[in-house]
């Protein structure tokens, strides 16, 4: 969390600084917290982590407790939860989590390499079709998933590789998305200068892309892995369509189909419930870990340029 | 090979000249197989349908035909995609400026000088992003559930009658609450970046000629977020449209969802369940022509706003 604080506040220390012997309001007043300001964006905190809290509390009772004591109130059965959750068709939750990293985590290596070698070359050279390719790329962006879908799953099935984990991986590697992101990133962190240089002392384009436009582009590639590793993790549709066999479902099929048995049997529901405790901990896990890796504000970057 | 820039582009290797190719083929090649194969299949699928002979039985009983448009009539004339439209549509007329109004509100509170806890707030509020939606609308599904929710609870308590949040108008609002909380924090972030690109001088000027940080709020920062503004409109507008998982999750808990919610789902039902893929492709080959229609539509007014306030 205090990583991300510098940024945030070094435009802000500025003008605070030399504005406080001389405004007006004197320096008493512009060390005050502001508490309107504050308590609303705390209240903001609060309704975000409702949820998550109230999902910590219920993944410790047992399933009586679900129904008969305050939400909130936490219960005694995290543990029997856990065994049971990891014990529920042998353990194929498990199975379902594996399952999502392996999708998320393969999927954003691969698709983070495409969207940087793609971003590069549309930001770095001038050749023509450019901007073609680019906007065609981009409208991919507006296509909504389920009119892909369909046709994709019925060529999968002509290719016979639906209900697999191919058809999941596949579809996913080009996004239009991380290709914008990373042509934004290659045009602000690789000068074309330094490239020219490099070409001067006779390196290979291949060569350069790899040595100076990887390197300078990294804090960038870690933000559009992320953007990917997300995107993928938290997809549903498509393995929705494309999987029947719940032993390769990601987590959040996984999760859907034992919700929608849970409706006729409740004694489910303490199941699905910690299954989505755990299911939120990795990526929670994951943002706290790479913080300092990345910015949030990468991933707007789009917008100022 | 025309080379605009002359002086150098005759010095320019052939190497140089292929590489951007090379650099692009992986994309090229995905986009072919898994964004333009599948767009054309659907609109081939949109435009045929089975026809079944006898039984429907054997080999040569069942055969793509030629259908012309009429897969295409049928789904604009399909009461069902209407109100799934219509039903989407009052869905979006509340998530999209209450979620937009959060995240601009959120984004001018982190800018505000001596707020305190702003890293926890900020980071608070994005937390949901990361959160899946199916799990999101799990999660406040049983906040929604009346045996399970805290609201309940304590209304009970109170002695007065729980809403059933998951039935008839209540419903909307608590879909809508599922995407306002999944989404206020990504826009919060694009726009409070927008917000940190403004330099400071144009601050400290505005509080010399004596304007409060509500003025300065009103006057300044908004107006110089408005093209990030337009951009976060323009995605919570499309994904709204195409809202999927989270009445598809909610379903299972509630009665007040049917199988064709919202257009997409019955695109879904459509496909796989009836499994009469051709209506489904046409159908949903009419959603992606209304969405890019109003995409364009949005851009335009998004660039005749910025070219008006360029002459001025």
């Amino acid at each position: 969390m205090s990583t991300t604080t510098p940024v945030a506040g070094r435009r802000k220390a500025a003008p605070a600084a030399g504005t406080t012997p001389g405004t007006p309001q004197g320096p008493p007043r512009a060390r005050r917290t502001a508490l309107l300001p504050t308590a609303a964006l705390l209240l903001g905190a609060v309704y975000c982590l409702l949820p998550v809290a109230w999902v910590l509390v219920a993944a410790t009772k047992s399933g009586s407790e679900l129904f008969s004591t305050f939400t909130f109130l936490p219960g005694s059965g995290l543990a029997d939860n856990l065994s049971d959750l990891g014990s529920y068709r042998d353990g194929i939750y498990w199975q379902w989590m594996a399952n999502s990293g392996l999708y998320a985590g393969l999927g954003a290596v691969l698709s983070t390499t495409v969207s940087a070698v793609s971003g590069y070359a549309l930001a770095l050279y001038r050749f023509r079709g450019r901007e073609v390719i680019f906007n065609v790329l981009l409208a991919g962006v507006l296509m909504p998933p389920v009119i892909l879908a369909i046709p994709q799953y019925l060529l999968m099935a002509k290719a016979d590789l639906t209900d697999s984990y191919l058809s999941v991986l596949l579809p996913l590697i080009l996004s239009p998305y991380g290709v914008y992101l990373g042509r934004v990133y290659a045009q602000a962190a690789v000068p074309s200068e330094l490239v020219e240089a490099a070409r001067m002392d006779g390196a290979g384009e291949w060569r350069i892309f790899l040595r100076i436009g990887v390197p300078m582009m990294s804090p960038g590639l870690v933000t559009i892995f992320l953007f990917q590793f997300v995107a993928i993790w938290n997809n549903f549709l498509l393995p929705y369509i494309m999987l029947s066999d719940d032993g390769k479902f990601p987590m959040t099929v996984g999760l859907f189909t034992l919700l929608a048995q849970g409706s006729n049997t409740p004694a489910l529901y303490t199941l699905v419930i910690t299954g989505a405790l755990l299911a939120i901990v990795p990526l929670i896990a994951l943002f706290l870990v790479v913080q300092r890796f990345w910015s949030l504000d990468l991933l707007s970057g789009a917008v100022k340029s | 090979m025309t080379a605009p820039r002359t002086p150098r582009a005759r010095r320019v290797p052939n190497g140089v000249r292929s590489a951007p190719y090379g650099f692009l083929l992986p994309a090229a090649v995905l986009f072919l197989l898994f964004f333009a194969l599948p767009i054309g299949y659907a609109l081939w699928l949109s435009l045929h349908r089975i026809d079944v002979q006898g039984l429907g039985l054997g080999r040569g009983a069942r055969r793509e035909v030629w259908a012309g448009l009429s897969n295409y009539t049928a789904a604009l004339t399909d009461s069902e995609l209407g109100h799934g439209a219509l039903r989407v549509l009052g869905y979006g007329a509340i998530v999209v400026p209450v979620m937009l109004g959060l995240a601009l509100l959120f984004a001018l509170l982190l800018d505000t000088e001596r707020v305190r806890a702003r890293s926890f707030s900020r980071l608070a509020i994005f937390l949901p992003y990361a959160i899946p939606g199916v799990v999101a609308a799990l999660l406040w599904g049983f906040l929604y559930l009346p045996d399970v929710s805290p609201f309940h609870y304590l209304l009970d308590r109170a002695g007065l009658p729980g809403p059933d949040l998951m039935d008839g108008g209540a419903l909307f609002g608590s879909l809508a609450n599922i995407a306002v909380w999944g989404g206020t924090g990504f826009n919060m972030i694009v726009i409070y970046t927008s917000l940190r690109s403004i330099p400071a001088e144009v601050y400290e000027a505005a509080r010399l000629d004596g304007a409060s940080p509500l003025q300065i709020a009103l006057r300044i920062k908004i107006p110089m977020v408005v093209p990030s503004l337009v951009l976060t409109f323009f995605f919570s507008v499309i994904a709204t449209l195409q809202v999927f998982s989270e009445p598809t999750t909610l379903k299972p808990l509630t009665n007040g969802i049917s199988t064709t919610w919202s257009p997409l789902m019955k695109v879904y039902n459509d496909a796989f369940v009836a499994g009469n893929v051709y209506a489904a492709s046409a159908t949903a080959v009419v959603l992606a022509l209304a969405t890019f229609a109003l995409s364009f539509a949005l851009l335009r007014f998004a660039n005749s706003r910025a070219k008006h306030r360029g002459t001025r």
